[in-house]
């Protein structure tokens, strides 16, 4: 009988992390050689960074400007109706949160954070108000949201689609004069992140069903309407999207019939639309070419015509395998909404511009652009974040 | 009997798909040829009202601007077509050393990310979505007017190893001055092209003969260095010398001077598309199967042979296509050089555009310009890809 070998020690905590740092930075000695630049430049790199964040910069530029950055020049008296949109937009991301989203503890976190924004950053009554009030109903929209998932799905998903809708009448008012409910605000007023916002929303809401009509289009056998498509695609996407946004603003006043005039946000969002529908079709066609041909076979059998063949058995499957290319694509609308600011639309960008005008201002360049791109990359960040969550949640890409 | 039969089987003509799908394509047709020569009368007479019709003549115009850099002889008193093909030509200048940094640093990200070095690997994953999610013209116009604009005046001007200043004019980099002898230098590096090319062509017929893999592209590198080398040394006038930016006065001279809008831009797009270039090249290397490395091993084949035969050929044909769409990209986000005051084919186009009022004219020939480019660009990558294409039954 072979004799029973004595049971080893578990090993201490200590040489755990001795052997990690072996295996991972010192493997060998251009490994070591890499870790010791690597670690060189990322101290110095951030203390750089904090250095100038803490020591060096001037934020009071950000802090006196925070409203012009935010709304632009949107009358501060009419400003609470922004701020009841973006209420609803709060509860019904509880709604979603509690109903789609798994780990309760982050979207408590999540919908915190206004709270936690108001009272770190430097802002003025009347904001740090509206900010607690979004806590609320963003944890009301996340109460009521656990109670009954199930039943509230359908409703939630509706009131996503008509947010948009109520968000433009909101922004915009109902009546011409100054005294009626809801004036009008013209859109020369819609400044910084508002006008961003709106943009991109505008932008991805109308791009997606001509993306999605183009990809049909092209993967269409008639051929004329397969050359339109391919032809369309294919000259938006070979130029740049600065040139199309010149081309709205020059060249639409032209198109146009006399005494037809087009505001210049419109202009905008027209050319951010089809510039984005392009880019869009490609991506839905990817999805559309990965549906296989039985799919369509089985509809044909069951009788479907070829628009129910679409609408109910093809585009479903596809467009759930490409959301994640979709969000991305949105992504990059989002963060094309900035070159608006090269035709003068004075949006985040265009406000910071205007911002560095001012002569008290002057040269806190770097300032103004880092908390732009801030803005910019936390937004972008967190779309990327929230869908790698979808995704995993849906199961997409895992059979 | 037969008769009624036959008559209920024929289906009316606005019932037949086939009569049905070729009327909805000329009424569709139709609706496009409408709106289009509806929008076409309205410019006409736009334009008629202000007093000017579609012409591309005025192109051979007296400019009257100048550009801060050109590469071919230009001065405001030269036409507009030479202003406009000069700033094509800082497109294609800023394109071309764009596409080739921006590879090497992706190359050099995509795979650091796949680093089993923690920190190399958490640097490279920080690199990447910092810059994935930035706003490129944000950071471009920070990266022009904060850092490059804030550079030190000349006086002060920061000296870094490799005689490169750094000024809020420019940066001096060192610069190869021809000399008399340079035309026969170029006589010669000619010939060690061709001798190049001979030694991949001899290489890859004797790869192709005895199925082994030698290094053809490095062996064909080093044919023409060894001839450069030879024809620098057996000349007996250096056929370049070497000239060193320094400070003179209020400005820089010497060496080469870029300006901060050039590298401001160049460096940007660099940064930027680098990252993105750096997640196409992660996943073209993870796209190759462990196995594949395995079965490599097995059969003897050593790490770097692996990496050369096995890996790198297989990694590349899902690298290609996107990689592809990236410099793509890169040329087009060049057009934001209006944001940062660099001359390239926008900008002057714009310029001209703003002083002649033909905006028609202009925003046409800009669209018309990068789309030759994106054509050509994706024509060459698609044969490249072809050829690397794998071979299938």
């Amino acid at each position: 009988m072979a004799s029973v070998e004595p049971v080893l020690p578990p090993m201490s905590e200590r040489s755990n992390i001795l052997r990690w740092a072996r295996k991972n930075l010192f493997g060998s000695w251009y490994d070591a050689i890499l870790t010791i630049l690597g670690a060189w430049i990322a101290y110095w790199a951030l203390s750089g960074l904090l250095t100038w964040v803490f020591t060096v910069a001037e934020w009071k530029v950000i802090v006196v400007n925070m409203r012009l950055l935010m709304i632009g020049q949107y009358p501060l008296e009419q400003a609470w109706r922004l701020w009841v949109w973006l209420a609803l937009l709060v509860f019904l991301s509880g709604n979603s949160l509690a109903i789609w989203g798994r780990g309760s503890r982050y979207a408590i976190a999540l919908l915190l954070l206004p709270v936690v924004l108001a009272f770190v950053f430097p802002f003025g009554d009347e904001p740090r108000k509206w900010l607690v009030i979004l806590t609320v109903t963003g944890l009301a929209g996340w109460g009521i949201g656990r109670t009954s998932p199930e039943v509230l799905k359908r409703s939630v998903i509706a009131g996503w689609v008509i947010s948009l809708p109520i968000i433009i009448l909101l922004t915009r008012g109902l009546s011409e004069s100054e005294t009626g409910f809801l004036p009008d605000v013209r859109t020369n007023l819609w400044g910084g992140l508002l006008l961003t916002f709106l943009l991109t929303v505008v932008g991805i809401m109308f791009s997606f069903p001509i993306g999605v009509l183009l990809a049909l289009g092209r993967r269409s056998e008639l051929p004329i309407i397969r050359w339109f498509s391919v032809g369309y695609i294919e000259l938006v996407r070979g130029v740049p999207l600065i040139s199309i946004l010149f081309m709205m603003s020059l060249m639409l006043p032209l198109f146009l019939p006399d005494g037809w005039t087009v505001d210049r946000v419109i202009r905008a969002m027209v050319a951010i639309t089809l510039f984005s529908a392009a880019y869009l079709a490609e991506n839905v066609r990817g999805g559309l070419q990965a549906i296989p041909k039985g799919q369509y076979e089985a509809a044909e059998a069951l009788g479907l015509s070829g628009a129910q063949t679409m609408i109910f058995i093809i585009l479903p499957q596809a467009l759930r395998l490409i959301i994640p290319i979709l969000v991305g694509q949105f992504i990059a609308v989002f963060k094309d909404t900035s070159l608006v600011a090269i035709v003068g639309l004075l949006d985040l960008l265009g406000m910071g511009k205007t911002v560095l005008a001012q002569p008290e201002f002057l040269g806190l360049q770097r300032e103004v652009y880092v908390f732009i791109s801030l803005i910019f990359w936390v937004l972008s960040y967190g779309m990327s974040y929230l869908s790698q969550q979808l995704e995993a949640r849906l199961g997409v890409g895992i059979r | 009997m037969q008769r009624e039969l036959k008559q209920t089987a024929t289906i009316p003509f606005w019932r037949d798909e086939r009569v049905l799908k070729i009327l909805g394509q000329i009424i569709f047709a139709l609706l496009v040829l409408f709106v289009g020569a509806l929008i076409y009368q309205n410019m006409r007479t736009g334009l008629a009202k202000q007093g000017i019709s579609l012409s591309y003549s005025f192109l051979g115009n007296i400019s009257g601007f100048d550009l801060a850099e050109t590469s071919i002889p230009y001065d405001r008193n030269s036409a507009y077509w030479q202003a406009f093909l000069a700033g094509l030509l800082n497109t294609l200048k800023v394109g071309v050393v764009g596409i080739i940094f921006a590879t090497i640093l992706g190359a050099i990200l995509g795979i650091a990310r796949l680093s089993t070095n923690f920190i190399i690997n958490r640097l490279a994953t920080f690199y990447l979505e910092l810059f994935r999610n930035l706003s490129l013209l944000v950071f471009l116009i920070f990266w022009y007017l904060g850092v490059f604009l804030k550079l030190p005046r000349v006086k002060d001007a920061i000296l870094w190893p490799g005689d490169i200043i750094l000024t809020n004019r420019g940066v001096g980099i060192p610069w190869g001055i021809p000399t008399a002898s340079f035309p026969t230098f170029r006589l010669i590096l000619l010939l060690g092209l061709i001798l190049a090319v001979i030694v991949f062509l001899a290489f890859r017929a004797y790869s192709q003969r005895t199925g082994r893999a030698p290094l053809t592209l490095l062996w064909s590198f080093l044919a023409f260095v060894l001839v450069a080398l030879v024809g620098w040394f057996i000349l007996p006038v250096k056929p370049l010398t070497l000239d060193l930016a320094f400070v003179k006065g209020l400005n820089l001279a010497g060496g080469k001077i870029l300006t901060p809008e050039f590298m401001a831009l160049t460096s940007g797009l660099v940064l930027y598309t680098a990252a993105f270039i750096g997640e196409v090249v992660r996943a073209g290397i993870q796209s190759v199967s462990k196995g594949q490395v395995e079965a490599s091993r097995a059969l003897g084949l050593n790490g770097f042979q692996t990496l050369r035969l096995i890996v790198f050929p297989q990694a590349l044909r899902v690298i290609i296509p996107p990689l592809t769409s990236q410099y793509l990209n890169l040329v087009k986000n060049s057009s934001l050089a209006i944001a940062v005051g660099y001359p390239d084919v926008f900008y002057v186009s714009n310029t001209i555009q703003n002083q002649t009022g033909r905006a028609v004219e202009m925003i046409s020939l800009v669209m018309l310009t990068y789309l030759l480019i994106s054509l050509l660009t994706s024509v060459l990558m698609n044969w490249y890809n072809q050829r690397i294409k794998l071979v299938e039954r």
